[in-house]
């Protein structure tokens, strides 16, 4: 039996890897994927104290998560796309103006 | 203990792509890296007991949103990340190392006040006499009788989001 805080840790640290991938990286794509990193850890503190509370409402919020952050990565892919049809480059430094 | 071992394997797995995605520089590299970390969590909420949400996980995330990831940098064809001139090495090689083990000490150090490590969990649990706890059948069951406004509600958000997408990559003319 793993006791419940090595969950936490290890969530902890997922999301740490993600904030500084959002932080560090300036490819918009790697950015995405450190958000996707975040929700990732989030989702595994909700089933480990899910599991140690015995309720399944973790796992309702985890499915509803999933749920976002694939209609998220949907829209948000949509837009890179279309940043990069316009402005031909992936780098978010470049990217720094609402107009053309 | 064979619960523990796994644990280890698996976190293990997790935290190494975890940190790879962090380290290279071609963001198809980056994607397969977190094509790991999501399948051992799955593996890890296999380990809780959730049998559902390790399906999902596998199903959703590491299958059909990875896909888009991958299709969209092949469909860019995004090459090696470029550096930006006045970015701080200092702050990249100590602050996120810093930043990650600041992090897990304090979740360490806070669920030890609350004295969430003498709790053990992990294994299937039996519950109510019902079957593997996070079964299918269990989630649906919650899902589609108390939860079932905002299962409604997330359909209409994903048509939405389709609709987005659409209009959002569509070439103007």
């Amino acid at each position: 039996m793993v006791p419940l805080s090595y969950y936490l840790v290890l969530s902890a640290i997922l999301f740490g890897c993600g904030v500084a991938g959002f932080l560090i990286k300036r490819n918009i794509i790697t950015i995405f994927l450190s958000i996707e990193l975040m929700l990732n850890g989030v989702n595994l503190s909700f089933v480990a104290f899910a599991a140690q509370l015995k309720s399944l409402d973790g796992h309702i919020f985890v499915f509803f998560v999933m749920v976002v952050a694939a209609a998220e990565a949907a829209v948000g892919l949509a837009i890179i796309i279309s940043v990069f049809r316009t402005r031909e480059t992936l780098n978010v430094d470049r990217v720094n103006l609402l107009k053309l | 203990m064979l619960p523990l071992v796994l644990f280890f394997i698996f976190a293990a797995l997790c935290v190494g792509g975890a940190i790879n995605l962090l380290v290279q520089k071609h963001p198809i590299n980056s994607a397969l890296s977190l094509i790991v970390v999501m399948g051992s969590l799955a593996l890890i909420y296999l380990l809780l007991g959730a049998e559902f949400v390790a399906a999902v996980q596998v199903i959703v995330y590491a299958g059909a949103v990875m896909v888009l990831f991958v299709f969209v940098i092949m469909l860019l064809n995004a090459g090696v990340e470029e550096r930006t001139e006045h970015a701080s090495r200092v702050a990249t090689v100590l602050g996120v190392p810093g930043l990650i083990i600041g992090l897990s000490i304090a979740v360490w150090v806070v669920s030890h006040l609350a004295g969430l490590d003498r709790i053990a969990i992990g294994g299937p649990t039996v519950m109510n006499g019902s079957d593997v706890f996070g079964n299918p059948q269990a989630i649906g069951r919650l899902l589609f009788r108390d939860f079932l406004l905002p299962f409604e509600v997330t359909s209409l958000l994903i048509l939405i989001a389709i609709m987005g997408a659409v209009v959002l990559a569509r070439r103007e003319e």
